[in-house]
């Protein structure tokens, strides 16, 4: 069935779309990680499952932040706050560009009409130890996704490999809505009693946010935070001691959570232009000594296919 | 007999690897093929973003079964050796022939190997090929453990013959080969069986596939170029891109479109840089006005409204990129009023160089002191090198730059019009870069010669200091390619300078500034380096040189004849070392010529037999024999003969090599042939006379002495 002339209306009506359209094929639809994040394969759904031999699938809406890239919602384009659709399934299946296709057909983009193109895109992650190869799906001549089968996360090559399609939102609802600045677009039904754009919704955060992330950020506490979380990251992996039962628990999430909060301390420290290209590099393999050394704790647990369950 | 059709059919293949694995596919299997006993008659390979595919024709049904002997040890060797030829061979003893052999009984092996079908043979050689494909990346997928570049979905592999088509029996990993493929991805319509290249090749085009890429591009080149020309337009010619947009598609549609007004007075190289890459845009210029006009993009596939849909979406791509673009472009213009590009150049002072050797603006005083330099030893104006260095680099500072890197210096050379420096001051933001491989211009404009060679010799002594020199194959700051650049420069502006006096002041101001930012600075030490890191350096130019000469067609022994260093009583006062490279090309060109004359190649013999009895005799008499010849002790009208052609020829020689006449003083060897010839012919230098035998000795010496003021004759081979 084609919705082609059923277009979508609103931001969130294609979001509401991809979701019934991945729950149909039988993903669980998951909300999104309750921290902050450069992008939606940092939600452990993504970067944790992953790893390990037990099949997943998910997909869910995350709400990403990149400070860098916030312009004082006055860019047509760039936001430091942002959505992006995931998509991880493995065993990656043999039919995923064809899936691929059927969620484009269920938003509205009519592929008789348009021209949808694979074009080579290698993916690697510095700060997660993790690379794939795949490509960025071309619309017209637009990048609509990402689209990648992951070989290696957190330095544990990827048996078997997941599949992982990332939709960036904004960009692709303002081409399918037609809309040229983000902050036109609806967000809810333009004939709604209320109706709501981008603009309504994000405009005030992202002036608020973009002075915040440039200037005010108070970097001293920044470092301490990151010196913080890179500590007690280190510090719940290294003995997970017995408890009074004799249970013995690997706490590889709470460890991800300060791998993912020391990413993002990163990202704002880097906004913040604090950081030496020297230091940079610096930065990035100390947040990737975190995310492997998560990785290596997750894939000894029970979700990670390992041996290590709970109970000793 | 046999034809052969094999497809891999995967998801999309980069398009920049195609080329590659079209002739890797075709080299594996017919090599294969051909190891296993089989012949063919041709084959060929084609790709398309989704299909590798390779046809044969004309192949053998089986191999010819091989008969191979082998002979073993003798009947009465021991019996450990009998065994060793047994575990070889795999035989038994009974298996085994004795035969006579000269003198003896031997163990000889009869090794039949029968005949296998093409089929067999076939099936081992592509999975072999699939599963050892060099593609420059490959990745897993699903649950399995195959690699391809990207899933590889089916395999088919059918040979024809007149009584009919049969697939060859293949599984690889759980991919059965069959005898049917797909066409287009949104185009054709589901999949389909053949039953030979011809027909596999009809019904994918019936199924809007082009499998071969050199139709896709001719299609794509005409259809673009008529559009072009329907419209008053020329397309810009670029055969990579036709390339690579080839790979991209299976059913090539041109689309044309015009770039809105608002972007048309950019520079032209940041649209069609923007355009090409990050849409893969070919550019279209308007001949009358020289700018850059319109654009052609490829779509894969045909649409019910003319590819309207797909041109709009094109062009609203098009236009937030070009805004972009625009808007950096603006800005620069914009901070160039209002800062200079004097002030941008200081700004660098924030830009790392090199982590040991401080900011892209601590280069720049270097760069001046180098050029002005350079520059006033060649004639030119002080004042234009160090205006020059002062923009070159400021471009690096740009928003447009920073977007598209690989604009830096064309840039900065519309910046440095834009601020009124003279036009051939603002062609050095572009060429001090130059030259950037074989095929890019070197710069022959004398300011752009001296910035352009203190740009790579500030670049070669920096890394000098911190001995980050090239080794092997790992030369990650491309330092050969700086060498060969300078020296590019040199020999085709036939610039006659000191090599090794720029290279000692350049590695005294690098080494001042590594010692500076390591704050190492002794105050008893003032910055210096050790010479021998001049004179490796310099050897270091020595080798690109024989690399570039040696591509010229000059053997090495000849370049190494005119590296080694002439004696300095055989040069003018002022002699030129072999760090004159301009020279030293001039020397070995005369050289090279000179050897190819039978005067030379045979005067070459008579110097290494005078040198050759010279050596000996001095080795054995533990003397030097180097002075005192006096023809009045010559016996021979040959020996006198000699004496006065060296005079003659010695006369010749000095004033043209201090001249740099070295066709003269080549000649005047020349001319030493019959002499010196005629000299061995009729006497024999080991006389039983002590002085007549020294004398002759003496003579042999000023032969040498004389050769060797044109080039180190020793070197010479053969």
């Amino acid at each position: 069935m084609t919705n082609a002339d059923t277009a979508p209306r609103s931001f969130q009506e294609i979001i509401l779309r991809l979701q019934n359209y991945w729950a149909r094929q039988g993903c669980a639809i998951l909300q999104p990680y309750d921290m902050e994040v450069g992008a939606g394969t940092f939600h452990p759904a993504t970067t944790l499952r992953s790893l390990g031999s037990r099949p997943w699938a998910a997909a869910y809406v995350q709400p990403s932040r990149r400070p860098t890239d916030g312009r004082y919602g006055e860019n047509p384009n760039r936001l430091q706050h942002y959505y992006q659709y995931q998509v991880l399934i493995k065993p990656s299946p043999p039919q995923l560009q064809a899936l691929y296709l059927g969620s484009l057909d269920a938003i509205g983009i009519d592929t008789g009409l348009h021209d949808i193109r694979f074009v080579e895109d290698d993916w690697e992650s510095p700060t997660l130890g993790a690379w794939g190869l795949g490509w960025e799906v071309w619309c017209d001549g637009m990048e609509v996704s990402q689209f990648t089968y992951f070989q290696q996360v957190g330095g544990h090559d990827c048996k078997p490999v997941s599949g992982e399609l990332t939709y960036g939102l904004e960009r692709l609802a303002m081409y399918v809505l037609g809309v040229d600045h983000v902050m036109d677009m609806p967000f809810n039904d333009p004939d709604a009693p209320i109706p709501l754009t981008y603009g309504d919704v994000f405009r005030q955060t992202e002036q608020e946010y973009s002075r915040w992330n440039f200037d005010q950020a108070d970097t001293e506490m920044l470092f301490q935070h990151f010196k913080d979380a890179e500590a007690e990251c280190e510090r719940i992996l290294a003995a997970p001691q017995p408890d009074k039962a004799g249970r013995t628990i690997v706490m590889a999430h709470p460890a991800y959570d300060q791998a993912i909060k020391a990413s993002h301390l990163f990202n704002l420290l880097d906004a913040r232009g604090v950081i030496s290209v020297t230091e940079r590099q610096a930065y990035i393999g100390r947040v990737r000594t975190l995310a492997k050394k998560c990785a290596d704790a997750f894939v000894t647990t029970e979700a990670g296919g390992g041996a290590a369950v709970a109970g000793a | 007999m046999p034809d052969l059709l094999i497809e891999l059919f995967s998801e999309e293949i980069p398009a920049r690897m195609q080329a590659r694995a079209r002739e890797d596919l075709k080299r594996l299997v017919t090599d294969g093929l051909v190891q296993a006993g089989l012949t063919y008659a041709s084959a060929g390979a084609f790709s398309t973003p989704r299909r590798l595919t390779l046809t044969i024709e004309g192949l053998t049904a089986e191999s010819r079964p091989v008969r191979e002997e082998r002979k073993g040890p003798r009947a009465d060797a021991p019996a450990a050796a009998l065994e060793g030829f047994l575990r070889s061979t795999g035989l038994t003893k009974d298996q085994l022939e004795l035969r006579d052999d000269k003198k003896a009984q031997v163990w000889f092996a009869v090794i039949e190997k029968p005949g296998r079908s093409a089929q067999a043979i076939v099936a081992e050689v592509l999975e072999a090929a699939i599963r050892d494909f060099p593609w420059p990346k490959s990745m897993r997928w699903g649950s399995g453990s195959l690699r391809w570049v990207r899933p590889l979905h089916t395999i088919l592999c059918q040979m024809t013959t007149e009584a009919g088509a049969e697939v060859v029996a293949l599984d690889v990993d759980g991919i059965k080969a069959g005898n049917t493929t797909e066409g287009h991805r949104f185009m054709g319509a589901g999949r389909f069986a053949v039953h030979s290249f011809d027909d596999y090749r009809a019904k994918l085009l019936r199924a809007k596939v082009m499998l071969d890429s050199a139709e896709r591009e001719a299609h794509i080149l005409a259809d673009a170029q008529n559009a072009a020309f329907a419209a008053g337009l020329e397309m810009v010619p670029d055969a990579g891109l036709l390339t690579e947009v080839a790979g991209l598609v299976e059913w090539p549609v041109v689309l044309m479109g015009r770039i809105p007004d608002a972007f048309l007075d950019l520079p032209p190289e940041v649209l069609q840089t923007s355009m090409k890459e990050h849409q893969k845009f070919f550019s279209l210029k308007n001949p009358a006005t020289g700018r850059i006009e319109g654009f052609v993009t490829v779509a894969n596939r045909e649409t019910p409204d003319d590819g309207a849909t797909i041109l709009k979406g094109n062009l609203k791509v098009l236009s937030a990129r070009l805004s972009d673009a625009k808007f950096f472009w603006e800005n620069d213009i914009r901070t160039v009023d209002s800062e200079s590009l004097g002030a941008m150049t200081a700004m660098l002072a924030l830009v790392t160089y090199q982590n040991s050797l401080g900011s892209i603006w601590d280069r720049i005083p270097r760069l001046s002191s180098l050029s002005e330099q350079i520059v006033s030893d060649l004639g030119g104006k002080k004042e234009d090198a160090k205006e020059a260095c002062y923009i070159m680099k400021s471009d690096l500072r740009t928003q447009t730059v920073r977007e598209f890197p690989e604009l830096q210096g064309v840039i900065g050379r519309y910046l440095a019009l834009h601020e009124g420096h003279p036009a051939h001051i603002a062609e050095i933001c572009a060429s001090h870069y130059a030259p950037l491989g074989p095929s890019d211009a070197v710069p022959n404009e004398v300011t752009a010669i001296a910035v352009s060679l203190a740009e790579k010799l500030d670049t070669l002594t920096g890394f000098w200091v911190l001995n980050e020199k090239p080794t092997g194959s790992k030369d990650p700051y491309a330092l050969r390619r700086s060498a060969i650049g300078a020296i590019r420069i040199i020999v085709a502006n036939q610039v006659r300078l000191s090599l090794i006096q720029y290279i000692r002041q350049a590695l005294t101001m690098n080494e001042s500034a590594r010692q500076r930012w390591a704050m190492d600075a002794n105050p008893n030490l003032s910055a210096t380096f050790p010479e021998p890191e001049a004179k490796d350096l310099l050897a270091f130019f020595h080798d690109r040189l024989k690399v570039h000469l040696r591509d010229e067609g000059i053997r090495h022994d000849v370049i190494d004849a005119c590296l080694a260093p002439l004696p300095s009583a055989a040069t003018s006062a002022a002699g030129p070392g072999n760090d004159d490279l301009t020279l030293l090309v001039k020397r070995a060109e005369a050289l090279a010529a000179f050897l190819k004359t039978e005067d030379g190649g045979n005067l070459i013999q008579g110097f290494k037999r005078a040198n050759n009895i010279l050596t000996q005799a001095e080795e054995k008499d533990g003397v030097e024999y180097s002075y005192g010849a006096d023809v009045k002790f010559a016996e021979t009208d040959e020996e006198r003969a000699l004496f006065a052609a060296l005079d003659a020829a010695e006369a010749r020689i000095k004033p043209a090599m201090a001249a740099e006449d070295f066709g003269q003083a080549m000649a005047a060897m020349a001319s030493l042939r019959a002499p010196i010839d005629a000299f061995f012919e009729a006497v024999q230098v080991n006389s039983d006379n002590a002085v007549v035998r020294r004398n002759r000795l003496n003579l042999l010496s000023r032969i040498r002495q004389i050769c060797l003021s044109v080039a180190d004759l020793t070197r010479i081979e053969g």
